[in-house]
């Protein structure tokens, strides 16, 4: 059974650090499988406008598009070309709640992410996504400096 | 306090900038647009609350409360049945996880109560309990249990038969039920009530979900600041709506979409704070609300008249049965268009039951309303049309005199409330009108912008016009609305009551199971 890595990725230059980690422990445990996710932060608890709701399935489509072209294909392209076994999703959803679910869905042994970009007044009253991550997570976590 | 004074000053700096010549011109002018507007309405207004032949009651308030009493009985207490289902699937408990970022349960009701839930809970309540006495709660509380059960079919049917885009937008509402559903069961006529509801939609946006809430907002700031000419509060919602809808200035929006529910949650807090001081005073309340409800204690009317009241205003304020909520629960993301029902019936009971009856019971305790100490009756204003208030209130006016009695700094948190949940249910009708006028007129910005436009034009229209008209006008327009509506679920509740056997049927056997999150 091969070992499964999940990377998560923030869209920023954090992520690439994250990334590149996993990139590394990758090839140093040899014959490992690398899945990379970005989480779009939603909560089906927000407020939206009537005409928000009937756009919203258009909107998410072309989110997950966005993300997936910008983000997490060029990180899976990377790693492939790197000689390396990828695949990649993205997500709507509470980032550290969802990277969890997807860590236990997918049977993977360790989250790699990288410390949060977050701060001021949110990082205050919600924590950051990686410290509730690192809280909550069902499989070990690696935080990238 | 200092929220008020930015949303105050600049309105009093713009009053006072009027001379006493233009004032009275201004004033004129607003006499003139009500004059003109209650001729202009005033016989369909007539036509929809005509009376039973021999009789003050009209035949519409009766007409709305047989048939939330039909699906109540036709879906055997479905609202009783299904209560802990609907908190579940708001919850999340039923929706796949894969789904997230689409429209979730709790985001469908949220937007549909943004829509409800308003000057028809502080206003409309005011003026029901104004004229049918503290008793018109109790029929309130009744029309709103009796209407989660409307809710519910409505609802279900708009999800059921939503036109779903090849580039994912969806548009939902009675008009689509009338004219899907009705050829799904080979029955002639649907299109011809779609075109009459959505015709009636559109005289129901430009009504109740924006001239009243003009009208009400501007009696609110005025209350505070001074009177001035109504036309000015109407120009500038007409400017900050038109932003939105024309201009695309969505966070205006989003940011009272966020706010407005604070707001409700701060409205119910301070009544809750209200009666836990007047405790002593809450079985007398409940007294007055049930003694009123069959005697109706000298009102007006008598007991038909706190009736009509209760039935009437528990309708314009949850909506059941009009068909608006249909519009806006349709763009949740569900394979199952039934559980969109089952959570539009906590509309209501939200709406009716709970926030309604808290304006009631603050009213009633504050005891605004002046009562007959030797008879225990209420004493009627000089007109007889009303009960005489301390400062001979009306309207949003006695619901901020009721709760300024007990919290003296609250009619200010009240007029940004009122403003606030004016503005949000006008941007939530100029949606609902939008898809009924696209409906009639084809998808196109040419004809999108024609109804903008006209929607700003009744804002000032709405904010110039005395409440008598503009409250009659929004009534009809509403419940012509409902009389469409109510025929077409009449021909489609067999549609609702076979998705309603299939799926108790799977949720029984475990087929519908609660994801694990």
């Amino acid at each position: 059974m091969s070992t499964k890595l999940l990377i998560g990725l923030d869209g920023h230059s954090s992520g690439e650090r994250a990334l590149a980690y996993g990139e590394e422990m990758a090839c140093q445990v040899g014959g490992c499988e690398l899945l990379v996710v970005y989480v779009i932060e939603w909560s089906p608890y927000s407020f939206q406008t009537a005409e928000e709701n009937a756009l919203r399935h258009k909107r998410r489509e072309e989110e997950i598009a966005t993300a997936m072209e910008r983000i997490v294909t060029p990180a899976v392209t990377r790693l492939t070309e790197a000689g390396l076994s990828a695949s990649g999703m993205v997500r709507h959803g509470n980032v550290a709640d969802t990277l969890n679910a997807i860590a236990v869905e997918e049977g993977a042994t360790q989250i790699v992410v990288a410390r949060s970009t977050e701060g001021g007044f949110t990082k205050r009253i919600f924590g950051s996504a990686t410290a509730n991550l690192v809280m909550e997570a069902s499989v070990p976590v690696t935080v990238v400096t | 306090m200092k929220t008020y004074q930015k949303l105050g000053l600049p309105l009093a700096a713009l009053a006072s900038t009027v001379t006493p010549a233009m004032a009275q011109e201004a004033l004129s002018l607003d006499d003139r647009v009500n004059a003109a507007f209650a001729t202009f309405t005033g016989p369909f207004v007539s036509l929809i609350f005509a009376p039973f032949p021999g009789t003050n009651f009209p035949w519409i308030v009766m007409w709305l409360v047989i048939a939330a009493t039909i699906f109540t009985f036709y879906f055997a207490f479905v609202q009783l049945r299904f209560f802990s289902h609907a908190i579940a699937l708001v919850k999340g408990d039923y929706s796949d996880p894969n789904d997230a970022g689409e429209v979730s349960h709790f985001q469908a009701l949220a937007t549909a109560l943004s829509g409800t839930v308003g000057l028809g809970n502080i206003a409309g309540v005011a003026v029901a309990v104004g004229i049918g006495g503290p008793g018109a709660t109790f029929w309130m509380i009744l029309a709103g249990l009796l209407g989660m059960a409307s809710k519910f079919t409505e609802c279900t049917l708009g999800v059921k038969y939503r036109n779903e885009y090849e580039d994912g937008t969806v548009s939902g509402g009675p008009m689509y039920y009338m004219s899907k559903g009705f050829k799904e069961l080979g029955l002639p006529g649907g299109k011809v009530l779609a075109v009459l509801f959505s015709i009636f939609c559109i005289l129901g946006a430009l009504g109740g979900g924006n001239m009243f809430q003009a009208n009400q907002a501007h009696a609110q700031i005025s209350g505070i600041v001074g009177d001035y000419p109504g036309w000015i509060t109407g120009v500038i919602f007409a400017a900050v709506v038109f932003a939105v809808i024309v201009g695309g200035i969505k966070s205006i929006a989003t940011v009272t979409e966020k706010v407005v529910p604070f707001m409700g949650i701060l409205y119910v807090g301070a009544a809750l704070v209200i009666l836990a001081v007047n405790y002593n005073l809450i079985g007398w309340a409940f007294g007055q609300i049930f003694a009123g409800a069959f005697t109706g204690l000298g009102v007006a009317g008598g007991f038909v008249g706190a009736l009509i009241q209760g039935f009437k205003r528990a309708a314009f304020s949850n909506e059941a049965g009009v068909g608006s909520a249909a519009i806006a629960h349709s763009a949740v993301r569900t394979n199952e268009p039934i559980t969109e029902g089952f959570v539009s019936l906590l509309e209501p009971l939200i709406d009716t039951v709970v926030i309604c009856t808290m304006t009631a019971l603050v009213i009633t305790i504050s005891q605004q309303l002046i009562i007959d100490q030797e008879t225990g009756n209420y004493v009627l204003n000089e007109a007889g049309t009303a009960i005489a208030t301390i400062g001979d209130t009306s309207g949003v006016a006695l619901t901020s005199a009721a709760f300024g009695s007990a919290i003296s700094w609250f009619p200010y948190v009240l007029a940004i409330a009122v403003v606030l949940f004016a503005f949000s249910t006008m941007i939530s009708w100029s949606y609902y009108g939008l898809k009924a006028w696209t409906y009639l007129f084809g998808e196109g910005q040419t004809s999108e912008l024609v109804f903008k436009v006209i929607f700003c034009i009744f804002i000032v229209i709405g904010a110039a016009a005395s409440l008598g008209p503009v409250i009659d006008f929004s009534d009809a327009a509403i419940f012509a609305m409902a009389v469409v509506n109510i025929t077409a679920l009449y021909f489609l509740m067999r549609l609702v009551r076979v998705e309603l056997k299939s799926y108790s049927a799977r949720l029984a056997s475990g087929e519908i199971r609660k994801f694990v999150h």
